[in-house]
């Protein structure tokens, strides 16, 4: 019997998750130790090593490595997709160490299975196989199972934790269903190699039906209409937090899998699954859109708005080529700052102390926003900045992503799906204004109580800021940076 | 600096916007005289470019062309033509004049006010002065929030319903045009090979007729009529003018209204020679329907801010007119009825502003024989109705005289009925003006007025002096405008016969 030969190990390769993984260990082994009333240092662990992370992953800035047989790749894109994971899990940490204090739901798991889940979002960045995007999306997903239900004792946050993860292995098993019939048409689960099967006989029907049980298991990840039913509840359900790394981490993860699935496994089907794609992402657009308008609460608002954000990213795929895959990239960059942002200014704006109701999420409702203005002016100029970014008003960051992505689309020639794309952005300006309508507009309901953010808390916000009006007004190397890691998939 | 001049000009509000935010909430007169001084330094440095404009050359001038993102063609390229100059000038004299009328009416947030207003100056400025296509759309998008503010926190009762409203009408206008802006730059980029907004080579460039450029002409007219507001875009703006506050109506009118006449101008017809040229019919017809609906319903409004905003539809009909007319008389009036009715709509929203500051209402039916308790009120209330209403010796006179003048030459037909529009302009105006002014004192309220104090004097007072120069000497005005006018035409003319040709010979070849 030939022994079967093991893969030959490539450390490198896997750097920047290994640091996480390390870092997850040490700080499981830290919760053990004194001390154990506060959980503070367990964070600022866990910030260490997102921190040492982004900076591997900047130093290999321009080298490319593969490992393990072409099943993990760390080049440019893997690395420029590494660089937006840390930002977002930075930033998470950042909001959840004052969250979760105040939340009385500081634990050292939590901190831990923010690093798995990013370890699992770094895994799909760099995977150059379908087992490894079904190892990371696992990682990824099993760990915000978890997180959405933190809190224990409250009702939807053990509703989200369920429904996450019964729609999540629902969408797991379509994946795998879809692996298991690509790899009996193309004899590999390799992307290279599938490619080349799919050059070969474009056509073949399993080839076809496991492309599309892929795409609903990408579709529900990235929550695309029509798999995007699970997103309005967990993001209302789970702790805000976590809402965050959802809305950014996570997803930004399934789009760095699915471009590169798309662009380099299924090159010769380009047409096909352009022609699919068109139609979900002006379903997404509109639907997320339209039925935005009609949330008051502003974590369900944010998750349609969340849709219709992959409806738009959704356009550069269809796009397509260099231009149309690096405007992706760039938005996703600045939707992290944005969204995160976003979340960031929910957790701090929600309600503490006094007599906390038993379903009570403190102010997530956007009545609760009137004259925030006045109780905490600088608060609500934040959250104005990133709202607007998130409705596309120069020169912020998210008017330049949906310039360069629209810009894209109009280039190859999608000029009814660049039409479709901006009508929808202006339907979106009214539920982001009618958000700065309640701050600046409508005088506060009885007292409300002003708030001041935590020292973390306020360095996460000028963080998203800084990224959002620096990405807006200088995007120009941001681009080039976008253009540089997409150039890979393109060869 | 004079490298630089018309950044410095731009930024300026910006620059002291941003130094303000050092100062505390509590400081009000700091942040008043401060947003004052920077206003009227601003002013003070544009008339630097009223002197240094050269205006027999038809150029671009005070040019300042740098690379922004060099790979996605796009380029700080910011100048001054006969068109914008005197916008320019226009917007640095209102911003100090809207700040100084809100000294009192603004008590809330004074902070928040004077910073948005000077955000919202940098805005327009850099309107009129962008020459590359993403740097206008940067600002032409990025001056939306501060007016939605304007509107929306130091407004009347219904703010919030007009200030989402005015978002909305104008967002949905200028996606489309965002669309526009990247199929233009997609269409120029493969058609020569160079990817670029700037709007100096795209302006060059001769675009095949048919129906990409008549969709693009479309969607940059659509944004632009919205802005104008052009006849049947125009319910935003009643809505706007009446819950706006008096400074945030007095920009309105004055200035953003001019963006949209602008943007036809300098982009419509330059860019889309063949379509405007189409199209005109349609545009004069709408603009006709402007004048005389616009004077129809400002003659039946109870209510004085009502008034002053529909008689701003009618009057941008004739400046639409002009522009339309693609001759030279017609479009140097069109140019110059811009600068007067944003100096007469300037003026009559302040003196609307400065009776409702004492009275607290607007009704014309609350007035009544103001003459005799508040003359000099009057007076210059008098000058600036007549001054909006065409009187010769003012300047309303001078533009509309030229835009009918280029009217009679383009279409007589329509130009007869355009010409009844400054008839109504006289119902209006003069009826309104005989209810509030003239006849007995009917309301005791009215007998304790005050007259103009020394801060509304010295806002009003640089209103009349350009109100009374422009319609005794208004040759300095129409001749700077008149080199860049010309040139537009040659060009317009030009490129359209190019794509005659263009189209001549395709269809020759089998």
């Amino acid at each position: 019997m030939t022994p079967i030969p093991a893969p030959p190990i490539a450390w490198n390769a896997l750097l920047p998750i290994l640091v996480l993984a390390g870092t997850a260990m040490l700080v499981l082994l830290a919760d053990l130790l004194p001390p154990r009333e506060s959980k503070q240092h367990l964070g600022a662990l866990a910030l260490a090593g997102i921190i040492a992370a982004l900076v591997i992953a900047l130093v290999r800035w321009g080298t490319d490595v593969c490992g393990f047989r072409d099943m993990v790749r760390l080049d440019g894109y893997a690395l420029f997709f590494d660089i937006v994971i840390a930002y977002a899990a930075a930033l998470v940490v950042l909001l959840s160490m004052d969250y979760l204090r105040r939340r009385g739901a500081e634990s050292g798991e939590y901190y831990a299975l923010v690093l798995f889940a990013a370890c699992g979002m770094m895994l799909l960045a760099s995977a150059g196989d379908l087992i490894i995007v079904f190892l990371g999306i696992e990682l990824m997903s099993l760990s915000l199972y978890v997180l959405a239900g933190l809190f224990k004792s409250r009702r939807q946050s053990s509703e989200a934790s369920m429904k996450y993860f019964l729609l999540g292995v629902f969408a797991s098993a379509f994946l795998l269903y879809g692996i298991a019939l690509l790899f009996g048409a193309a004899g590999s689960t390799n992307f290279e190699r599938v490619a080349a099967a799919a050059a070969r006989n474009p056509h073949d029907t399993l080839l076809l039906i496991g492309v599309a049980l892929l795409l609903v298991g990408f579709g529900f990840k990235i929550s695309s209409v029509p798999f995007h039913m699970w997103a309005p509840d967990v993001y209302e359900g789970a702790p805000t937090s976590v809402t965050a790394l959802i809305a950014t981490g996570s997803k930004a993860a399934a789009f760095a899998a699915l471009i590169r699935f798309l662009t380099t496994a299924l090159r010769p089907l380009q047409p096909d699954w352009t022609a699919l794609l068109w139609i979900l992402a002006a379903l997404s657009m509109t639907v997320g859109n339209v039925v935005a308008i009609a949330q008051t609460n502003l974590k369900r608002m944010l998750a349609y708005s969340s849709i219709a954000h992959v409806g738009y990213m959704l356009v550069g795929l269809v796009a397509g080529g260099p231009q149309g895959t690096s405007a992706i990239l760039f938005y996703l960059f600045a939707y992290v700052f944005t969204t995160a942002g976003t979340f960031g200014v929910l957790t701090l704006c929600e309600r503490t102390g006094g007599t906390p109701e038993p379903d009570g999420d403190g102010a997530v409702d956007v009545r609760e926003y009137a004259g925030l203005g006045r109780r905490s002016p600088a608060l609500a100029f934040a959250l104005t900045f990133f709202l607007l970014s998130l409705v596309g008003i120069p020169p912020l960051a998210g008017f330049f992503g949906k310039f360069y992505l629209f810009g894209a689309a109009v280039r190859a020639g999608y000029v009814w799906l660049a039409v479709i794309a901006v009508l929808n952005s202006a339907v979106a300006a009214y539920y982001y204004l009618r958000v700065v309508v309640y701050m600046y507009m409508r005088e506060p309901e009885g007292a409300a109580a002003t708030l001041a953010p935590s020292f973390a808390g306020g360095l996460a916000l000028a963080i998203a800021f800084i990224g959002i009006v620096l990405l807006g007004v200088m995007p120009a190397p941001f681009v080039e940076l976008a253009q540089v890691a997409v150039a890979p998939l393109l060869r | 600096m004079t490298g630089h001049l018309l950044s410095v000009v731009v930024f300026l509000p910006l620059a002291g916007a941003v130094l303000l935010l050092a100062v505390p909430r509590w400081a009000e007169g700091v942040l008043r005289g401060g947003a004052l001084a920077v206003a009227v330094l601003a002013f003070v440095v544009s008339l630097a470019l009223w002197t240094g404009f050269d205006a027999r050359q038809a150029d671009y001038q005070f040019v300042e062309d740098m690379r922004w993102m060099p790979s996605l063609g796009v380029g700080y390229h910011l100048g001054l033509d006969g068109i914008s100059l005197l916008l320019v000038l226009l917007t640095t004299l209102l911003s100090p004049i809207a700040l100084g009328s809100a000294w009192r009416a603004i008590e809330d947030r004074t902070k928040e006010f004077v910073i948005t207003m000077l955000v919202l100056e940098t805005g327009m400025l850099g309107v009129f002065v962008s020459l590359d296509l993403f740097l206008f759309y940067v600002f032409w998008e990025g001056m939306l929030i501060p007016m939605y503010f304007v509107i929306g926190v130091w407004g009347g009762e219904n703010r919030i319903y007009a200030a989402i409203k005015f978002v909305l009408y104008t967002m949905a206008g200028s996606v489309l045009m965002l669309v526009a802006i990247l199929a233009l730059y997609a269409q120029h980029g493969a058609a020569t090979g160079a990817y670029t907004f700037d709007l100096p080579t795209l302006e060059r460039w001769v675009m095949p007729r048919g129906l990409a450029q008549n969709l693009m002409f479309a969607a940059f007219a659509l944004a632009f009529a919205i802005k104008v507001p052009l006849f049947p875009f125009h319910t935003w703006l009643p809505d706007a003018h009446v819950e706006a506050p008096t400074a945030g109506s007095i920009i309105l009118a004055g200035v953003l209204l001019k963006m949209g006449t602008y943007g036809f101008l300098r982009f419509c017809l330059p860019l889309f020679p063949d379509a405007s040229m189409r199209y005109a019919p349609v545009i004069f017809a709408l603009a006709v329907v402007g004048v005389i609906y616009g004077a129809w319903v400002s003659t039946v409004q109870p209510d004085l801010k009502k008034l002053v905003a529909y008689s701003s539809v009618s009057h941008l009909g004739f400046v639409m007119l002009g522009i339309f007319t693609l001759n030279v008389q017609g479009m140097v009036g069109g140019v110059i009825q811009m600068i007067n009715h944003g100096l007469s709509t300037g003026a009559l929203f302040l003196m609307v502003g400065m009776i409702y500051e004492r009275r607290h209402t607007r009704l014309i039916a609350d007035f009544g024989g103001l003459w005799t308790v508040i003359p000099a009120f009057s007076a210059v209330f008098m000058v600036v109705v007549l001054s909006s209403l065409g009187l010769p010796g003012l300047n309303g006179f001078v533009g509309e005289f030229l835009v009918l003048l280029g009217t009679f030459r383009a279409h007589p037909v329509l130009a007869t009925f355009a010409t009844t529009g400054i008839i109504f302009a006289a119902v209006y105006l003069l009826w309104m003006y005989q209810r509030v002014i003239f006849g007995e004192v009917t309301s005791e309220a009215n007998r304790r007025l005050r007259d103009l104090s020394p801060r509304e004097w010295a806002v009003v007072v640089p209103l009349l002096v350009f109100i009374v120069l422009i319609g005794v000497a208004p040759s300095p005005f129409t001749g700077r405008t008149e080199a860049s006018v010309k040139a537009l035409i040659a060009r317009v003319e030009s490129k359209a016969g190019a794509s005659a040709a263009a189209a001549a010979t395709a269809q020759a070849r089998p």
